[in-house]
């Protein structure tokens, strides 16, 4: 993989840090870091002995944030601003989709992959459109890769699935050392710098929210979107797990999700569950909602209707 | 105490040219792996045939089974220790020493398996975090390293006084060897309830995979004991009486009839009405929406363990070396398959979402896997070199010596 990627200077420094790691018996350090690209020393060390984001004091953060910006900018070449934003009080983020409105468009899917940073290579997707058959709900029947020359289709319905964004998420269950959590505001991250890339949070969910990075996310320079969150769309490693973060970047700040933003139907909701007056909360009181594989109790925050 | 260590290594390293050859054929299979993790390393796991549709494959498959086959250890140390049978006890350490290569080997499995394995100090309690008791992955850590520790400080224990001439106090180490057998079945159900904790995944929710992991376990281990043990006594001047195999193998036909109940029991549950829960085995032993590759393996896997049991089920077949050892290779393989991809692998297929895609192990993921394999026969081969060396008496602490020590 080094050899695909444009050479990059590699300073004295920088050599004698994987002496170094290599002394230490740190060969793999040296070998899966190299993904972030020639870095000096000093970021190495910092990666490596980097503390769990809630155990990180504010400086701390203030320090790995702008190396994540440093990074991003020696390996994709463009400057970022990387922020880790905290939850809202009283904010509690659920989304609904009116499927009978859904086209089967996919735009939500392709502004997600734009405003998420999602590796184009390794095609990484949050979310997944099924093409169903009128008259089925099994979701072994759903057609993923539905490719007509228009859309929607005769007899088709479709269904937009991405992270539930679980009240009680099997996935923060699994992971052995507590990389992902659930956020006050009911965002379930990842801390991307400190999963191991297990992938037992990926066996556990129902949804198939979870990724993986089986190889370097590659991003083009003029397509990476700079506003980025600590816990949300800023550059992946490889080898780690990665999901939908209800666009934590975005949402935190009062914006619609992308994927909402991008929906030309309007078959997406989205707001504060907490808030009586929000659309998310009018849609819960008088559609007729469900939920997916609502038998395994793991509570989404996600709700499907339709008129 | 560092004497013993010293002296234990360097018989570890003595032998006759045969056994010379034998260690360089395994290191030269562990170079061969190791260079291929090496590119894996360097690539990512990209390398391998995963995906996010099947994101475990024939890492975990080998995980899984090897967890079994430590775990079926304890099948010599309760006859040995509880029921006194001199005949086992003789040959207890023997398993002791495939106990700590199995449960060595597993792990290694699950390191070739992660995405960061530089990041495993994570783990660790205190300068990482580690999700226990919450996590079913953190428990199967603990238990792990747990097991591996009591394998490695019982036989020690034992080892050393020897060394030294003396006889072990039984009151010392007899709590340890009771805790073992409890941790010893742990081992393997915190394994198999990692698979079951899943409701995502249908195939592996049951609460039979914990008795079924347990049965096939005491089915593929006493196979692989029988194997080594008559190795053992060929080459070798140790003593393996045949009443241990005798044992072995009879414990042996009774778990692969209880293993074999068991699948027939899921076959029924899955298959008399077929729901959405039984796609995965659908998947596995008749293939689903065109898909079927894992079908072949399973009904193989199925046929030599019926074959293995109608062996060991007539009395003569089971009594005869060649007969048994037939068997004993049966069951290692089909359970080996049966509970490494025959297990793993349906689990994803077809997807949550419904998604039928295969997986297929690249020529990266089996040369790993050969090398994890080397890596722990040649552990076996060393420990067993110095416990029989040390058992026969031949590796003696020298009076001379031990002047110059304090012990």
């Amino acid at each position: 993989m080094g050899a695909a990627k444009p050479a990059e200077e590699e300073d004295k420094v920088d050599k004698a840090r994987r002496g170094f790691l290599k002394g230490l018996g740190l060969g793999g350090a040296a070998a899966a870091s190299p993904a972030w690209g020639g870095q000096t020393f000093g970021d190495a060390w910092a990666d490596f002995f980097q503390k769990h984001y809630q155990q990180m004091t504010r400086e701390e953060i203030q320090e790995t944030l702008e190396r994540i910006e440093r990074k991003a900018e020696q390996r994709y070449g463009v400057a970022i601003d990387c922020q880790d934003t905290p939850p809202q009080e009283g904010v509690v983020f659920g989304y609904a989709i009116n499927i009978s409105r859904c086209k089967g468009y996919r735009d939500c899917v392709t502004g997600c992959v734009r405003e998420n940073n999602l590796g184009r290579d390794s095609q990484v997707q949050y979310i997944r459109v099924l093409q169903m058959d009128r008259g089925d709900s099994n979701l072994e029947n759903s057609e993923h890769y539905y490719d007509p020359a228009e859309v929607p289709v005769e007899g088709k319905y479709y269904l937009p699935v991405q992270c539930m964004q679980c009240d009680d998420p099997p996935c923060v269950k699994a992971c052995p050392v507590e990389a992902t959590w659930m956020e006050p505001d009911g965002i379930v991250v990842v801390d991307y710098d400190w999963c191991i890339g297990c992938r037992y949070c990926m066996t556990a969910c129902p949804y198939w929210a979870r990724h993986f990075n089986w190889t370097d996310p590659e991003i083009p320079a003029e397509e990476m979107n700079p506003d980025t969150h600590y816990l949300g769309n800023r550059p992946r490693p490889r080898g780690v797990v990665e999901k939908c973060h209800f666009c934590i970047q975005r949402t935190r700040k009062g914006r619609q999700p992308a994927c909402q933003e991008a929906c030309p139907t309007g078959a997406r909701i989205f707001g504060n569950l907490l808030d009586p007056d929000s659309e998310i909360r009018y849609v819960l009181a008088n559609k007729q909602v469900f939920r997916l594989k609502e038998d395994l109790g793991t509570e989404p925050k996600f709700w499907y209707y339709s008129d | 105490m560092i004497r013993f260590m010293i002296d234990g290594i360097r018989e570890m390293f003595r032998g006759p040219r045969e056994y010379w050859l034998w260690l360089i054929f395994l290191s030269a299979i562990v170079a061969y792996g190791g260079w291929q993790y090496w590119q894996q390393l360097v690539n990512g796991l990209v390398v391998t045939g995963m995906s996010d549709q099947v994101s475990w494959g024939f890492y975990i498959a080998n995980f899984a089974f090897l967890v079994g086959i430590a775990a079926a250890a304890v099948l010599l140390v309760i006859p040995a220790y509880i029921f006194h049978r001199e005949d086992i006890k003789h040959v207890v350490l023997v398993g002791e020493g495939m106990a700590v290569a199995a449960v060595t080997m597993s792990m290694l499995f699950v390191i070739v398996d992660l995405g960061r394995p530089d990041r495993l100090w994570h783990m660790i309690p205190v300068i990482g975090r580690f999700n226990w008791p919450i996590s079913l992955l953190a428990w199967d850590v603990v238990v792990l390293f747990g097991y591996l520790v009591l394998n490695l400080a019982i036989p020690f224990y034992l080892l050393y006084n020897r060394y030294r001439g003396k006889e072990p106090s039984l009151r010392s180490y007899f709590p340890w060897v009771v805790l073992a057998m409890f941790w010893a079945i742990s081992i393997h159900t915190v394994t198999a309830f990692l698979f079951s904790a899943n409701p995502a995944r249908p195939f592996w929710h049951t609460a039979l995979l914990g008795p079924r992991f347990i049965a096939s376990a005491f089915a593929s281990g006493p196979a692989l004991i029988i194997i080594t043990l008559q190795i053992v006594r060929k080459v070798t001047d140790y003593t393996v009486s045949q009443s241990v195999i005798k044992t072995l193998a009879l414990i042996m036909t009774v778990a692969m009839q209880i293993n074999l109940f068991f699948v027939g029991a899921e076959l029924f549950t899955d298959f008399y009405n077929e729901g959405a829960h039984a796609a995965s085995i659908h998947y596995l032993f008749l293939g689903l929406g065109g898909f079927d590759s894992l079908q072949p393996w399973i009904w193989f896997a199925l046929s030599l363990n019926v074959v293995a049991l109608v062996i060991l089920m007539i009395n003569p077949l089971r009594e005869r070396a060649l007969t048994l050892n037939i068997a004993c290779v049966m069951a290692f393989v089909g359970i080996w398959i049966e509970k490494g991809m025959g297990l793993v692998i349906p689990g994803f297929v077809p997807t949550p979402l419904g998604e039928i895609f295969e997986y297929v192990p690249t020529w990266i993921e089996l040369s790993v896997a050969a090398a994890i394999w080397a890596f722990g026969i040649l552990m076996f081969t060393l420990l067993a070199k110095a416990v029989i060396a040390i058992e026969q008496g031949r590796l003696r602490l020298q009076k001379s010596d031990a002047n110059g020590y304090s012990l």
